[in-house]
């Protein structure tokens, strides 16, 4: 957390009555008065390592931060849980307001065809760092193919894609994971044979450190290594509300579930960016409506930035802050849900002309 | 009794080496979906870089002492089976990913007699034996419940410890390391494991090298026991009924699989044989093999296999 999330003002949380809030100096340029409430349960807030990311550190604290009505202040990753080789498990929760960041993924003139087919069509667009985007369109549009050049499943046959201003050629998707960008998938890609704690904990796998050797026998620093990322993985399955299912096999789940689980692995890898591919469908709209929830929260308390790909339109005005919209792999629309809506194209391509 | 028993015995102890072969099978395969034949040409050529280099390293080094000598020569034949694990991911599977099991399959075919010739040009095709100091003398238990006893070969105790000490390591590794996690996490969904930052080249390598060094075990203890010759290539073959039994995808399965066929092989042998002419031991297991095929596909431990429709 940054310096001005630490500045507590205990009272008055929440009603946005407060009148100076938090020190301006510290305020990165983030406009407006924003009230910060930080409420820290059960010890000491450590203001730690590399931009104001909780802290990991030796001891096992439990911190429980609460930023109610507040602006998170643009800059790094903003209220990130704890990097790697923590043991601190720390909840972060930033509930009302965020702000939009700089740009975080910069796609540029991507083409990618298979064969004679064209899939993408010289398509840009920039994702903010916290801001929720979709891309939308009808099938066959090119919104998974687009995903998953970003992802490194398929190379672009032109184009570059930049990752906080560093441009690839082309990813892998081994170095899309280490370098912080998580997916769900479509079609669900769960491991099957594994119980729901295991699932999620494979999501953490980057960041053990431990000997394999020590993890085997399970000696010292390994074990303490474990068990932190077992509870931080506890804590996930707490958020997505599924304790009841935590030793269940994943095959066992219902669909709605299942896909919950494909969430909590992703949210393990503690990504900055997480891909989204229509992580509603299928669903009926109470599932539909907790997963918005389960997106929203993310974000909110993570800042996690998210991309994400959905059919339903609904859902896709609700919850996010820019929307692509992609037909025939071109790109045909971009802005805010309310500009998309009113874009001629975009009705004639994908709502329909309205009578 | 003490005959039924001692029986017994010797089928527990065939059957673990069978349970050896046969856990190279499940651990490739369930890695990364690969059939992998050449198990049997893996395990003739561990055991083969094993007998040489346990004859040639004392003579280079001018090693006294042979355990030093065993003990260097297992490591480099260690060394061997990893290099051969990274050789075949970049050469052979590399370039099949993706592709159907059977195109799988017939590469790993191809590596069967590669291996089996390769071998054979490095090392010689003599047979030759493994010392590796295992005792020979023979082991009396229950005199006083059994007269004379019962005949227990204290090479096949030591054997059995080996194995059941192999096999508890490999259960440590698979349950309790990241590692482990991501091997089963490559076994059952190849996208979602790279999406999590897992690199299937580097899952690949280990998990040959895991198979390799389960071999190297093997053929080892069959090497010390029998001595290493090419049959020892077709012992691919004897372990296929085991994981019909077991499961291909259960170690476990592979585990108890081999032990029953082993067991089975002996017992019917003994009190079947005079009956049908003998020779059952040859291909009981095949017989027992078949009968789980129409009974239960999927084997004993196997994940049954449901299509939703």
């Amino acid at each position: 957390m940054s310096d001005s999330n630490t500045t507590s003002n205990p009272t008055n949380a929440g009603t946005g009555q407060f009148p100076a809030g938090p020190p301006q100096g510290k305020l990165p340029p983030s406009g407006g008065s924003a009230v910060h409430a930080v409420t820290n349960v059960g010890g000491q807030f450590s203001a730690g390592p590399p931009q104001g990311k909780l802290a990991p550190g030796g001891g096992s604290a439990v911190h429980a931060v609460t930023n109610v009505g507040g602006q998170f202040p643009a800059g790094p990753p903003q209220g990130k849980l704890a990097p790697a080789g923590g043991s601190a498990v720390h909840a972060v929760t930033n509930v009302g307001a965020k702000s939009i960041g700089d740009v975080i993924l910069d796609v540029k003139n991507i083409s990618l065809s298979f064969g004679g087919v064209n899939a993408l069509n010289d398509i840009s667009f920039d994702v903010r760092e916290h801001e929720v985007r979709a891309i939308i369109g009808p099938n066959g549009a090119g919104k998974s193919s687009m995903l998953n050049c970003i992802n490194g499943v398929y190379v672009p046959q032109q184009g570059t894609i930049s990752f906080r201003g560093q441009t690839f050629k082309h990813m892998n998707s081994h170095q899309v994971a280490t370098m912080g960008i998580a997916r769900t998938f479509q079609n669900l890609a769960l491991f099957k044979g594994m119980s729901v704690v295991d699932n999620i904990m494979t999501g953490r796998n980057l960041r053990i450190k431990s000997n394999i050797f020590l993890q085997a026998l399970r000696i010292g620093p390994a074990q303490r290594e474990e068990e932190a990322h077992r509870e931080f993985v506890e804590h996930i399955v707490d958020f997505l509300e599924i304790q009841a299912y935590r030793k269940t096999p994943v095959g066992q789940l219902p669909y709605g579930l299942q896909k919950r689980v494909d969430l909590g692995r992703a949210l393990a890898m503690e990504p900055q960016v997480l891909l989204l591919d229509e992580p509603m469908a299928g669903m009926n709209m109470e599932e539909k409506q907790d997963m918005s929830r389960f997106i929203l929260d993310v974000n909110d308390e993570y800042g996690t930035t998210i991309v994400l790909i959905e059919h339903d339109m609904g859902v896709v005005m609700d919850i996010s802050d820019r929307v692509v919209v992609l037909d025939y792999g071109k790109k045909i629309g971009d802005g805010t849900p309310r500009q998309v809506r009113e874009n001629e194209e975009v009705i004639s391509a994908y709502l329909g002309t309205s009578h | 009794m003490a005959f039924f028993i001692e029986t017994l015995i010797s089928g527990l102890m065939a059957g673990m080496l069978y349970s050896l072969v046969a856990l190279g099978f499940v651990l490739i395969f369930k890695a990364s979906g690969v059939f992998n034949f050449a198990q049997g040409a893996m395990v003739l050529f561990a055991a083969l870089a094993m007998a040489r280099f346990s004859e040639w390293i004392p003579a280079w080094l001018g090693l006294e002492s042979k355990f030093l000598g065993n003990l260097i020569a297992f490591s480099m034949a260690a060394v061997v089976m990893f290099a051969l694990a990274w050789l075949i991911e970049r050469l052979v599977l590399r370039h099949l990913v993706n592709q159907e099991g059977v195109t799988l399959l017939m590469a790993t075919l191809g590596i069967t007699y590669f291996l089996d010739g390769l071998g054979q040009t490095i090392f010689g095709s003599n047979i030759y034996q493994i010392d590796v100091g295992m005792p020979k003398d023979p082991l009396f238990l229950f005199q006083d419940t059994f007269p004379g006893g019962i005949l227990v070969s204290l090479e096949d105790v030591y054997a059995a410890i080996v194995a059941a000490l192999l096999v508890g390591a490999l259960s440590l590794f698979f349950q309790k390391t990241s590692t482990g996690r991501a091997l089963r996490a490559v076994a059952d969904d190849h996208q979602a494991a790279q999406s999590i930052g897992i690199k299937l080249s580097r899952i690949w390598v280990i998990v040959w090298f895991v198979a390799g060094i389960t071999a190297l075990v093997a053929g080892v203890i069959w090497g010390s026991k029998l001595g290493v010759q090419f049959s020892l290539s077709t012992i691919a073959l004897r372990a296929l009924p085991v994981i019909i039994l077991g499961g291909l995808t259960s170690v476990p399965g592979a585990i108890i699989g081999g032990l029953i066929i082993g067991v089975g092989e002996k017992l019917s042998e003994v009190y079947l044989g005079p009956f049908v002419g003998g020779g059952i031991e040859i291909w009981f297991a095949y017989m027992l093999a078949l009968v789980f095929l129409l009974f239960r596909p999927q084997g004993l431990f196997g994940e049954k296999i449901i299509d939703r429709v």
